[in-house]
């Protein structure tokens, strides 16, 4: 059995538009609309969709914040709507935008409260407590107030505190939004090694393609409150026709590059030129034919981002979207 | 029950020490929360330089009722005073990181923001109380003696089923809060003052419907040796304990059902 199970699972909201004085127009929002998926014990998965499309809500339905409407839902075997504050011992949440840790406090003293808070036997919670520091460099952090930290440091801080009760499971919600590329690196690593060594189940929802494709070997895409994508991440590329661009920087001002097989012009700029390729292609033998062809200066690859593969897997959801927020 | 307790110990803990941060800040708000609550009472001092009696009354049994109304409203306030912020959290969406916790929610919220300071109104009654208690001339009995730690610790559990009933009513109108603050608050005024110099609607309202009567002018009449109002019998006098008994399971019920249906925020 699996140990993240949903079974139709449903979520939907009833808003209340005020359209007169008095008047009120109820109006039903389906944020998830029959999801079903299971995710297996030690797996690192994906989760991601445009603003909107029930993330969020999906992750607070497994944690037994949100009540759902429909449908059957279990987290280690454990219905968390009915049972929160039992399943808040087996799972660890990282909420990037919003901290647990308190503000004017040092950060030490926040974990030495979710050691009382949870519980934890104290051999246990030196010994994580230890790893995390080591690993995630919070040495020199832990006697500063929380409010003196960096985003980035906070972030850290923030994951620590959420892994001292040794959680089976991570919820990640954004982990690495607003960092910068070393502390999005060391927060990837730290979550790699978590995930290997200790086999931690990791549920990620994120913007950053990057984060999915050096940490989850599968990707579940959600759109409108459906499950539009569960698999691998390249199938999800080769599903969107999702492309990749080559920039290249020519010595001077030339003819748009159309006689390089697999590549497709799309604008130019001056000596600069973008080119399409498919993302799951390689990018090395496009490059050595530009070269060959071309006197080439510099180039950079861009990967795709998340919002336009999905945008290219669902052409117009977007614009229903937007009707349906109106 | 241990479990809230063993919690709001902690988190209030927590708060005590961030606020310990700003020592400055902390001797000044507890010097002028001390100050508000006392201009409170002198506001009584001054009326009686003015008048031998109110509804009746004299200054002894009104400092009586000041002194057990504002006791238990203090000890209220000082423990559940936090519900009533509760709505910026829901709003904001930060009441998730509460709910994350092994821990009960009610208590994580009560011991939100704990403040100190606000133990200067349960001094401040207390010091009322004292003094009420020294100029009274009252035929003490051992059931009267009695009767006034237990009308202390009644009204104060009334008053927190009152803030807890309108904290959960947050979970769907966040900015409720000023209706619970007109019972809280606004019930602690009233009561200060004897029930003779109120409308019989008004009276009524506050035996029958908010059973704030019973927070101090039921047991505290019976001690005066007065009559109980709005036709209550006499031994209502000793029904506080069932009376704050079925406040609190109204709150409880309230309150699940407030967690159920709350809806967060898209993050």
């Amino acid at each position: 059995m699996p140990f993240i199970e949903l079974d139709t699972v449903e979520k939907i909201f009833t808003v209340r538009r005020k359209t007169g004085l008095i008047r009120r127009e109820k109006r039903e929002v389906r944020a998830v609309d029959g999801i079903s998926f299971g995710v297996d014990r030690g797996e690192m998965v994906g989760y991601i969709g445009p603003n909107g499309a029930g993330k969020s809500t999906t992750i607070k339905m497994l944690t037994g914040i949100l009540t759902p409407t429909g449908g059957r839902l279990r987290v280690a075997g454990i219905d968390p709507a009915r049972e929160r504050t039992r399943l808040a011992q087996r799972i660890g949440v990282v909420f990037g935008q919003r901290t647990t840790l308190w503000w004017d406090l040092p950060l030490k003293d926040s974990y030495r409260l979710m050691h009382r808070m949870y519980r934890i036997p104290d051999a246990r919670y030196r010994e994580n407590l230890d790893r995390c520091v080591d690993l995630l460099d919070l040495e020199e952090l832990l006697d500063v107030p929380v409010r003196q930290l960096s985003l980035g440091q906070r972030m850290r801080g923030d994951i620590a505190a959420a892994l001292l009760h040794d959680p089976d499971v991570l919820y990640l919600d954004e982990p690495t939004i607003g960092l910068d590329v070393v502390s999005k690196a060391r927060v990837r690593e730290f979550l790699r090694d978590l995930n290997t060594t200790h086999g931690t189940t990791v549920l990620l929802t994120t913007h950053d393609l990057t984060d999915i494709e050096q940490l989850c070997s599968r990707v579940m895409v959600i759109d409108h409150g459906r499950l539009m994508y569960d698999g691998e991440l390249a199938g999800l590329h080769a599903v969107g026709e999702s492309e990749r661009l080559l920039v290249v920087d020519l010595e001077r001002e030339l003819p748009p590059i159309t006689d390089v097989p697999g590549a497709r012009f799309v604008r130019s700029e001056g000596p600069r030129q973008w080119l399409a390729f498919p993302a799951t292609a390689s990018a090395a033998p496009l490059v050595a034919a530009v070269a060959a062809r071309h006197p080439l200066l510099d180039l950079s690859v861009r990967e795709p981002d998340i919002e336009a593969v999905i945008a290219k897997m669902y052409g117009g959801t977007r614009e229903e979207r937007r009707e349906s927020l109106m | 029950m241990a479990d809230s307790l063993r919690t709001y110990r902690m988190v209030a803990g927590m708060w005590i020490r961030s606020t310990m941060t700003y020592r400055a800040s902390f001797a000044l708000t507890v010097f002028t929360s001390f100050c508000v609550t006392f201009f409170d009472f002198v506001v009584i001092l001054l009326m009686f330089g003015q008048v031998r009696g109110l509804g009746g009354f004299s200054f002894a049994e009104v400092a009586l009722l000041y002194g057990l109304t504002g006791t238990s409203f203090g000890i209220a306030d000082l423990t559940m005073g936090s519900l009533q912020r509760m709505g910026k959290r829901v709003r904001d969406g930060s009441l998730d990181t509460f709910l994350m916790r092994p821990a009960p929610l009610l208590a994580q919220v009560a011991a939100d923001k704990f403040a100190l300071r606000r133990f200067g109104r349960v001094a401040q009654g207390l010091m009322v109380l004292v003094w009420a208690l020294v100029l009274l001339d009252v035929a003490w009995t051992p059931v009267k003696v009695l009767l006034l730690p237990m009308t202390v610790v009644c009204g104060a559990v009334i008053f927190a089923a009152v803030m807890v009933l309108g904290a959960s009513t947050l979970f769907w109108m966040q900015d409720a809060a000023e209706v619970t603050n007109s019972f809280t608050y606004g019930g602690n005024t009233l009561l200060q003052y004897p029930p003779t110099i109120f409308a019989q609607e008004l009276v009524r309202g506050v035996v029958y419907v908010v059973p704030l009567a019973f927070v101090n002018w039921l047991p505290a009449l019976h001690i005066l040796g007065r009559p109980a109002p709005a036709g209550m019998p006499d031994a209502a006098a000793f029904a506080s304990p069932l009376v704050a008994a079925v406040c609190c399971a109204v709150a409880g019920l309230a309150w699940r059902a407030g967690i159920r249906s709350y809806r967060s925020t898209g993050s």
